[in-house]
């Protein structure tokens, strides 16, 4: 609390109410805090926060700037398709509605400063502005004069205002190569067992004690904690596990242990919502299956062409296309893996990925796969164009689309595997890779 | 008129009787027939049979969607109280910050969905809300695009549906964001118009609406078809939309094709953890397919059948191709047009009554073609001579016979379903299917010859021998429950009969034993009867006798299963006889499987490739008619350049080609094979070949290759 007297120039009532909103960051509020300085007082023009997912950047910083009754911006870069969007986001939440109508249609960014001056001539104030941009990173893929400016935003536009950027990534990956003015950085950094289970245990649930609330999420956490340090992932999972009936400790444990199991399986899956999750809760209990999340449908109903078409563009992607005579021709003579092929073909190709080829080869093969004639129909080429609008198959390059389109194959093994099985087809007999 | 000295231009104005005639359905119908009457006729029956099927198949469809679009409008619901209830509920305030996102797995066939989606979307805002919009992937090719299509849909459509002096205001506003469209506008958009909902306009929408549609109505976005989406787009939208989930109630429905790890392919962890994914999984799409056929084929309400050959062929593009249903449909409703526009007599082909007032109304035409079909002729055949001199002289008589048999062919319907199902009910559980796993296949098995001469349908009866007792009383009893529904007099019988034996199955076996002895007592008598015998004979009850020995031990319920079995087997031999005995089966059932084919399952390469090296089949014209493999010189140029191409390599010189084309064409032209000029190319001929070879390339054949100058690549192969 020391700390906190130092920043004068705020009610001590707000800053108590600020600092109880943020638990176990007192030391990253009192460092900005210290950073702003008082109201009037002119502030460092850029302050540059990174840390982890929900480490509490712009829950600190919006709940600062909102409690605190600065005058702020707050943008979304993910949101701004265009720089337009951000200047008129930045000039709506700093200078009211019609402000934005000043800005040109396309505005460049010196329009953006010309007009951040001539509203601030008009509605001066002596506070700090701030601005604060989320997910700054996007910043790097628009203008390149973007980011350098609004670094020294504040020598641009004379005013005393702040930039604040935040990201998940570090500074060294933003410093431009023209070099730019450096910010003052500020890391936040991931939350400790303890500070977890005391955030946690904040939100407790009405009609349990709060004791035994914070023993509930320390048997979460004990369980959790090795595997996932993510704050909303973790808040995800407790408000997904089905609550303890009431009880002490002990039984408390008996009672959650089967769930937190079953929980174990699917994190960050996020397979299943709380509903269906209880539902297959009560099912299992009667008769005891593997937890059924998304993943758990990965089953494709196709017809029984594109079965075959899907087959024919596997080996096309992962099989050589000298090795087609070996595996398609009926006379092929023996052909012996190690000499026949060349050195960077020996290689697994499944380690490879997915090679493209062309529709010649994936009918040549798909003709020899199936086990009746099949009559070249309009349909058998819909079904190749449907395949691709499903993203089983991916349609590659550019040039030359009608005559020679080519294909990737963009499935797993798995789920050939899979496929191959239902029409009874040994796909491994004709993989090269498992020769 | 217009034999004026002078060139110009002369405008006839149509006069107005010409100009009102457009051409109806009805008129492409009969176009072409000799007989109007009987076409119109055919026209309306075809009619009026088209638009029951389909209000058939539609509400068979709304109740197989029913379930999963009611489970999805209470997911919504609830979603809708939580967001509304705010903060209080614990469990609500945990999952503030995910979207509710329904995941709905509609099956691969994306045409299909379109319905699904329309219903669903028409149900929503029925009940839960007027917000609702569509995208789809095409529309969203960048984020922009994808908001602005969202906005447009919203604020334009409730613009005009609400009321009147809003349109001006409004759409003055679009217009002036557009250039800027965010989820801002959206926002403020959304506070205004729930404001007006609140202060309580009576909107004509806002009252038919209800009390139902609280203060903050959801907003519903449907992506359609989520593979085909630019997974980065949905990425940012999905994170844009999550910043403003405390001020607008976003809901998101997800149509899936393939399977619903599609999500996490297409999301990484960061965003898809913004969502509150839950599952609705649709009936499967052979399910679907085989409710339609249960519906519309396997009964007698409808007079038209198609016939084995012909359901083959649109089941087999069902399963092979699309798994489309609504592909299935189409088909039928081809091979109904197909039947009623071909056959003549398919005036007979409607409901019974109706039918019988037909067949007396029957023109001489008619009943000549009548005497014409082979199933009539068999049946002539069958009759004593004074009657078939009757049958072929009479025309009145045919009329009276055609009725009775009419009556007969729908008695045969009548009989026949009820018993297919028995059938299916009692084989779809044997190991391995002999008859079929669907009661399709069997039906189409029925349909082409006589099902009890399979060997299939003999080793289902053996499996059938070897059931256990429960089993067997319990696919009984489902026959029974079959047969209760069936109206025939036959079938009230068979019912009975059924019955009975079921009722026996009951019986504990002590008073069953009873009865055995009294049963057997009767088989002696029977054999001690026979006095004389021959040498054939008495082999003939030798064996019996050891049989009989054999089977002495039989407990009653085996006697009994051999007893049912074999009254289900006589009722199979007296009904389930394929449509080909009856007489005037042509005109309920349609079988021209190859039309059907040609015109669903269509092959344009080889229609190309027959046009290109043989041109006679399309253009009908002598000159051109050649032996096989040859093409005439008289031939359209594109032919003779495809046939010169043929007979080239992967590459082609077209120097070359372009010489052996001047030669082919000026022998066509009839010039002396000696004389100087003879094949020369002229201009004419130079541009002719080129205009013949881009042309070929234009179909794909050949395309121009940098691997050698003056050649052009050949896109197929294989020579002629």
């Amino acid at each position: 609390m020391a700390a906190q007297r130092q920043h004068q120039g705020y009610e001590d009532e707000k800053l108590q109410r600020v600092m109880e909103r943020l638990p176990c960051r007192d030391v990253q509020a009192s460092l900005l805090l210290a950073l702003m300085g008082e109201p009037e007082q002119c502030s460092y023009p850029s302050i540059f926060i990174y840390g982890h997912r929900a480490t509490g950047k712009s829950h600190v910083i919006h709940t600062l700037l909102k409690e605190l009754e600065l005058p702020y911006a707050t943008v979304s870069c993910v949101e701004c398709v265009s720089v337009g969007l951000l200047f008129e986001q930045v000039l709506l939440s700093l200078f009211g509605s019609d402000s934005a109508s000043l800005l040109s249609r396309s505005p460049s960014l010196s329009d953006f400063v010309r007009v951040y001056k001539q509203l601030c001539v008009q509605a001066s104030s002596k506070q700090t502005r701030y601005i604060v941009l989320d997910r700054a990173e996007l910043l790097r893929d628009m203008e390149a004069n973007l980011l350098p400016a609004f670094l020294r935003l504040q020598e641009l536009v004379e005013d005393n205002v702040t930039v604040i950027l935040l990201s998940e990534i570090v500074w060294d990956k933003f410093r431009p190569n023209t070099g730019c003015f450096e910010p003052l950085l500020l890391y936040f950094p991931d939350y400790s067992k303890g500070e977890l289970q005391q955030i946690l245990s904040e939100d407790s649930h009405p009609s349990y004690s709060p004791e035994l609330y914070s023993a509930f999420i320390n048997i979460l956490l004990g369980v959790f904690y090795s595997v996932c340090r993510d704050l909303r992932e973790l808040r995800h999972l407790v408000s997904y596990t089905p609550l303890m009936k009431e009880g002490d400790t002990h039984k408390l444990w008996r009672n959650i242990e089967p769930h937190l199991k079953k929980a174990m399986q699917t994190v960050y899956l996020r397979e299943v919502s709380s509903v269906q999750w209880e539902q297959q809760l009560q099912k299992e209990e009667k008769e005891a299956g593997a937890v059924r999340g998304l993943s758990a449908h990965a089953h494709v109903e196709l017809p029984y062409y594109s079965k075959f078409l899907l087959i024919a563009a596997y080996l096309a992607s992962y099989n050589p296309a000298r090795t087609d005579k070996r595996f398609f021709l009926k006379h092929h003579g023996k052909i012996k893996k190690t000499n026949f092929l060349k050195k960077h073909e020996k290689t697994s190709n499944h380690l490879l990925g997915p090679k493209p080829f062309p529709l010649d080869r994936l009918l040549a093969i798909f003709y020899s796969v199936v086990d009746s004639r099949v009559a070249p129909t309009a349909s058998v080429f819909c079904q190749i164009s449907s395949l691709v609008t499903l993203q089983l198959l991916n349609q590659v390059g550019h040039d030359d689309q009608l005559d020679a389109p080519k294909y990737k194959c963009a499935v797993s093994l798995d789920f050939i595997l899979a496929i191959s099985r239902t029409v009874s087809f040994d796909m491994v007999k004709y993989l090269y890779d498992f020769l | 008129m217009t034999s004026s000295v002078s060139k110009g231009c002369f405008v006839f104005k149509p006069s107005v009787k010409k100009r009102r005639k457009t051409p109806t359905v009805e008129d492409y119908f009969t176009h072409g027939s000799e007989d109007t009457e009987n076409s119109k006729l055919r026209f309306r029956n075809c009619q009026t049979l088209w638009d029951q099927m389909k209000a058939d198949t539609e509400l068979l469809q709304d109740e197989l969607n029913r379930k999963i679009l009611d489970s999805l409008l209470a997911f919504i619901r609830k979603n809708v109280s939580t967001f509304q209830r705010g903060t209080d509920d614990w469990a609500s305030r945990m999952r503030a910050h995910e979207i509710p996102t329904a995941a709905l797995v509609l099956g691969v066939n994306v045409p299909d969905h379109d319905m699904t989606f329309q219903s669903l979307s028409d149900q929503l805002q029925q009940s839960v809300t007027p917000f609702v919009v569509s995208v789809q992937a095409t529309e969203c090719a960048a984020l922009n695009h994808m908001i602005q299509r969202v906005l447009e849909r919203l604020m334009g459509t409730t613009v005009s549906v609400d009321d009147e002096e809003e349109p001006e205001r409004c759409s003055t506003n679009v217009n002036q964001k557009r250039v800027h469209c965010s989820l801002i506008t959206l926002c403020n958009w959304y506070k205004t118009v729930t404001k007006i909902a609140a202060s309580g306009t009576p909107g004509k929408k806002r009252t038919s609406v209800g009390k139902d549609m609280q203060q903050h109505p959801p907003i519903v976005v449907i992506f359609k078809d989520l593979e085909a989406f630019n997974p980065r787009v949905l990425q940012d939208f999905i994170l844009i939309c999550s910043r403003y989930v405390e001020q607008l109630p976003l809901m998101f429905v997800f149509g899936i094709a393939t399977s619903p790890s599609t999500i996490q392919h297409m999301l990484p962890h960061s965003v898809s953890s913004l969502l509150g994914i839950e599952l609705f999984q649709s009936l499967s799409c052979t399910q679907h397919l085989a409710s339609i056929i249960d519906k519309v084929i396997l009964t007698y309400q409808f007079p038209f059948k198609p016939s084995g050959k012909v359901l083959q062929v649109l089941v087999s593009i069902f399963l092979y191709h699309d798994f489309s249903v609504r592909n299935f449909i189409k088909g039928l409703q081809l091979a109904l047009l197909e039947h009623f526009h071909s056959q003549p007599l398919s005036v007979l082909c409607c409901k019974k009554e109706e039918a019988l007032v037909h067949a007396t109304e029957l023109s001489p035409r008619d009943v000549e073609r009548l005497q014409q079909l082979p199933s009539f002729m068999r049946y002539v055949e069958e009759q004593g001579p004074q009657e078939q001199v009757e049958l072929l002289t009479s025309d009145d008589h045919v009329k009276e016979v055609c009725q009775k048999l009419l009556k007969d062919l729908h008695k045969y319907h009548k009989n026949y379903y009820p018993i297919l199902r028995c059938l299916h009910v009692l084989t779809a559980s044997l190991p391995k299917y002999p008859l079929g796993k669907q009661i399709r296949e069997l039906h189409i098995c029925c349909l082409e010859k006589n099902v009890w001469e399979n060997e299939e349908y003999a080793s289902a009866m053996q499996l059938l021998r070897m059931m256990a007792k429960d089993e067997l009383t319990s696919a009984l009893q489902k026959c029974a429950e079959i047969l209760k529904h069936g109206k025939a007099k036959k079938m009230r019988a068979a019912l009975l009969q059924l019955d009975n034996l079921l009722a026996k199955f009951e019986q504990p076996d002590d008073v069953a034993a009873a009865e055995n002895v009294a049963g057997e007592d009767l088989t002696s008598q029977g054999k001690g009867r026979q006095k004389k015998t021959d040498l054939f004979q008495l082999q003939k009850t030798l064996l019996e006798m050891k049989k009989s020995r054999r089977t002495k031990k039989m407990s009653h319920f085996e006697i009994l299963r051999d007893q049912a079995l074999e009254f289900i087997d006589s009722l199979v031999r007296s009904h389930l006889a394929p449509p080909e005995s009856q007489p005037l089966y042509e005109v309920c059932y349609y079988s021209s499987s190859a039309v059907l084919r040609r015109h669903l399952n269509a092959t344009p390469r080889t229609s190309i490739q027959t046009a290109l090296s043989n041109p006679y089949h399309y253009l009908k014209n002598e000159n051109l008619r050649a032996e096989d493999g040859t093409v005439s010189n008289a031939a359209p140029d594109i032919c003779i350049v495809y046939k010169l191409h043929l007979e080239c390599g992967r590459l082609i010189n077209l120097y070359d080609w372009l010489e052996a084309y001047a030669t082919v064409v000026s022998a066509a032209e009839g010039k002396d094979p000696d004389s100087a000029d003879f094949g020369k190319v002229d201009e004419l001929k130079h541009a002719r070949f080129i205009q013949a070879v881009s042309e070929l390339e234009f179909l794909g054949f050949i395309k121009s290759t940098k691997q050698k100058t003056d050649h052009v690549s050949r896109l197929t192969w294989g020579g002629c």
